[in-house]
């Protein structure tokens, strides 16, 4: 469970917000979507939430603790972050990307190679073909698969991803997508998913917050949003997927 | 096989292992101080532009200067101390360089991710940047393996043993073959050291990936045994070596060679061992004499009293010798334990035909027409108190005033190219040319008496003493200048000159 109180950050001493105070809550189990466009906050907000960013003002509870009592080391091994850059250590193996954070946090070897073993099936790679290889030699898609198999390495609760499949192909993508949300499931992760994407945003979460210039804006389920925006600019956002969808429709009635 | 040659390959091995260990003390020193510094300039920014700033400044001072400038910071001590600080000081630039680029270039997404899973800030240091940095790191210091080999042959004028003494000693003895021995000999280590650190950089950069291979195991193989065998051979240089009993010293022209190889010849003869410190600059010599590290040399009264007393007056031969001796005898405790004879001083040359077609004796009669001349002087001359005095003395002065190393001054004037230059009495090479030598009628020059010096402590021993006192007032004008030109003109090598001058001394 992760719960924002009134958080608020500003990067110029209080000039302007980059986040004005801001509270939600995302309960255990659920996918949060958390969309806008560039500058909306939205990014700022998630890094909160792993103490990357310091707010100025509020606090930030996951699992009922305020972040801030906590080490921020312990605190990022025990949430999953995956993001767009992926961020893979090229000279480490595949294996032991994957084992990072279980070694940071002194597993025994024999537990370390079983998970690893596991947690690349769970997202869908061998582990026999893919453990000795070095990042450079996987392509985009396989990069994030591994990005995600070392977040969920060590069995956190808890995941943060930030665009997490901007940077892939859309048919790359879309399986991503859909095998994350099928994981998400099964492992009942409490996430946070920052996108500025609202298809994809519509098709994973269970609830979404727009944000814009520091605010939420409205926050909500995928069909609360497509059918009652409060918001002129939340309209305009669910609109286009919507006449897509609309489109598509006809176009599948046509024939 | 050449004589010659085989007389320079015989010093190789001692050589070799001096130049091994002075490269691998000054790399290791460098390398471990340098790569701390560079870390710590990354984490603040504060201290990297000064600490690179600095590092490049050291750069730009010409590195015979810096070795002077050590050598006076650590009290006139020579030898291998003062040479690996200058080596070290020298070899920071590349390896400070390299770690802050290369700690610096590190993809951005790595190091947010490396944040993101929960790495405290030095593992992040010693897991990701460091590993990362690697390859560039070491290339900075395979950049500083081959300038500190080729800086370490200057190690020779601060009384460090290197190639250099190949190269110093045969510039000044017209030994090309030296000179050629002492310059493959240096490439040939830069070339093997370089590849050494190249292979280490290799199996940096192809570590685990290739852990299997044959190949990568090869190289390991190779690598370690290069690094192994450097460092056990450095380390057997500097095995405490049976001491000798005397130091002798020497400054970088033939005629001190000659000397220096004339007192160990006589000191071995007595039945003692001798080392020799050839090469080294005047102030240098002076003071490891003073301190003891060196315990004889023959030096020039009229440098002493210009470089040492300050004096600037020319009270003339005799009065310039005692006081010299009574000079460093008082404020400096060495000995003085006599004069061996001859004078070095300096004297304005031209070439015969030149002078006669000028009609000149005299300095005097060079007055009128020597604003149309070109003077050529060694590297100090026109720095030193001599030609100073020539001036205000004559009120003279040249069309052009250029300095030469002393070889390359000596072919100018034969070629034309100047009209006088300022050379040695004893230099055999002015009658080897056939110069002549104009007067000083007014005694503007300084004199210059050879006097044979002894550190105080080899002074207490009295065989010591006797055996060099037998030198005293033995070496004449023309002996000496027979000797110089045994080795500068007819290409003879300094012990034949010894042989020359023990013959004079004991017909």
């Amino acid at each position: 469970m992760i719960e924002l109180q009134n958080v608020q950050k500003s990067f110029d001493g209080g000039m302007s917000y980059a986040v004005a105070e801001i509270s939600f809550k995302v309960e255990r189990g659920e996918l949060l979507g958390l969309i806008g466009e560039s500058g909306s906050g939205k990014t700022t907000t998630l890094k909160m939430i792993n103490r990357l960013e310091e707010p100025n003002q509020g606090q930030i509870l996951v699992n009922g603790r305020n972040v801030q009592d906590r080490n921020p080391e312990q605190l990022r091994r025990n949430i999953g972050y995956i993001f767009q850059g992926i961020g893979l250590f090229p000279h480490y193996s595949v294996a032991q990307n994957v084992a990072a954070v279980p070694t940071l946090l002194g597993w025994d070897p024999d537990r370390i190679l079983s998970r690893c073993r596991d947690t690349l099936e769970l997202v869908g790679l061998d582990y026999a073909d893919y453990a000795e290889r070095r990042p450079d030699q996987l392509s985009g898609g396989q990069q994030q698969r591994i990005g995600v198999a070392r977040a969920l390495a060590a069995e956190p609760e808890i995941m943060l991803m930030d665009e997490p499949f901007g940077a892939l192909d859309p048919i790359t993508r879309a399986e991503l997508q859909e095998e994350f949300k099928r994981i998400q499931k099964n492992l009942d992760l409490t996430v946070i998913m920052v996108t500025h994407d609202m298809t994809e945003a519509l098709l994973m979460a269970d609830r979404i917050a727009v944000m814009k210039d520091g605010e939420v804006l409205q926050i909500g389920t995928p069909s609360e949003l497509l059918n009652n925006p409060t918001h002129e600019y939340v309209k305009k956002l669910v609109e286009m997927p919507r006449r897509r969808a609309e489109h598509l429709e006809r176009l599948m009635h046509s024939s | 096989m050449n004589e010659n040659l085989r007389e320079q390959l015989l010093l190789l091995p001692e050589y070799f292992q001096g130049h091994l260990a002075l490269t691998l003390i000054a790399l290791t020193l460098g390398i471990a101080i340098s790569i701390p510094l560079g870390i710590w300039a990354t984490q603040s920014p504060a201290l990297k532009r000064p600490l690179l700033i600095t590092v490049s400044i050291i750069q730009t001072v010409p590195s015979i200067a810096i070795l002077a400038l050590v050598v006076a910071l650590l009290g006139g001590q020579i030898g291998l101390l003062p040479a690996i600080v200058a080596l070290v000081l020298y070899c920071m630039l590349p390896i400070v360089r390299n770690t802050v680029t290369g700690l610096e270039t590190i993809a951005p997404d790595v190091l947010e991710a490396a944040r993101g899973i929960g790495m405290s800030p030095r593992q992040i240091l010693t897991r990701v940047r460091l590993p990362l940095a690697l390859p560039v790191i070491i290339a900075g210091i395979r950049t500083a393996a081959v300038w500190t080999v080729g800086l370490a042959t200057l190690s020779t004028l601060v009384g460090a043993t290197s190639f250099g003494n190949y190269i110093f000693t045969g510039l000044q003895t017209r030994n090309l073959v030296a000179v050629t021995v002492g310059s493959v000999a240096a490439a040939v280590m830069a070339v093997a050291l370089d590849s050494i650190i190249g292979g280490i950089q290799w199996l940096t950069e192809n570590r685990s990936q290739e852990a299997s291979s044959q190949q990568f195991k090869r190289a390991r193989l190779a690598v370690l045994f290069g690094i192994v065998a450097g460092f056990s051979l450095a380390a057997y240089s500097l095995l405490p070596k049976p001491s000798a009993d005397f130091v002798i010293g020497g400054k970088p022209f033939t005629e001190q060679y000659i000397l220096a190889g004339l007192l160990a010849a006589e000191l071995q003869n007595a039945g003692f061992s001798v080392d020799q410190r050839l090469g080294l600059g005047t102030d240098i010599l002076y003071e490891a004499t003073a301190n003891g590290s060196v315990d004889a040399y023959v030096e020039y009264s009229g440098t002493i009293w210009s470089n040492r007393m300050r004096e600037t007056e020319n009270p003339g031969k005799e009065v310039v010798l005692e006081a010299a001796a009574n000079f460093l005898e008082e404020n400096d405790g060495m000995v003085s334990i006599g004069p061996l004879g001859f004078q070095n001083l300096y004297t304005l040359a031209m070439r015969r035909d030149r002078a006669e077609e000028l009609g000149i004796e005299t300095i005097d009669d060079l007055l009128p027409v020597a604003r149309t001349l070109i003077a050529a002087g060694d590297l100090e001359f026109f720095g030193r108190l001599e030609w100073i005095s020539l001036r205000d003395t004559y009120n003279i002065d040249f069309a052009e005033k250029l300095t030469f190393s002393p070889t390359l001054m000596y072919a100018a004037i034969d070629e034309r190219q100047v009209d006088l230059i300022a050379g040695y009495t004893t230099d055999g090479r002015i009658a080897a040319y056939d110069l002549k030598t104009i007067e000083d009628s007014r005694n503007a020059i300084l004199p210059y008496d050879s006097m044979l010096l002894s550190s105080a402590t080899a002074a207490q021993n009295p065989e010591f003493m006797s055996t060099l006192s037998a030198l005293v007032n033995k070496i004449s004008d023309n002996a000496m200048r027979e000797a110089n030109r045994l080795v500068d003109v007819d290409g003879r090598s300094v012990s034949d000159a010894v042989a020359y001058l023990q013959s004079i001394i004991r017909p």
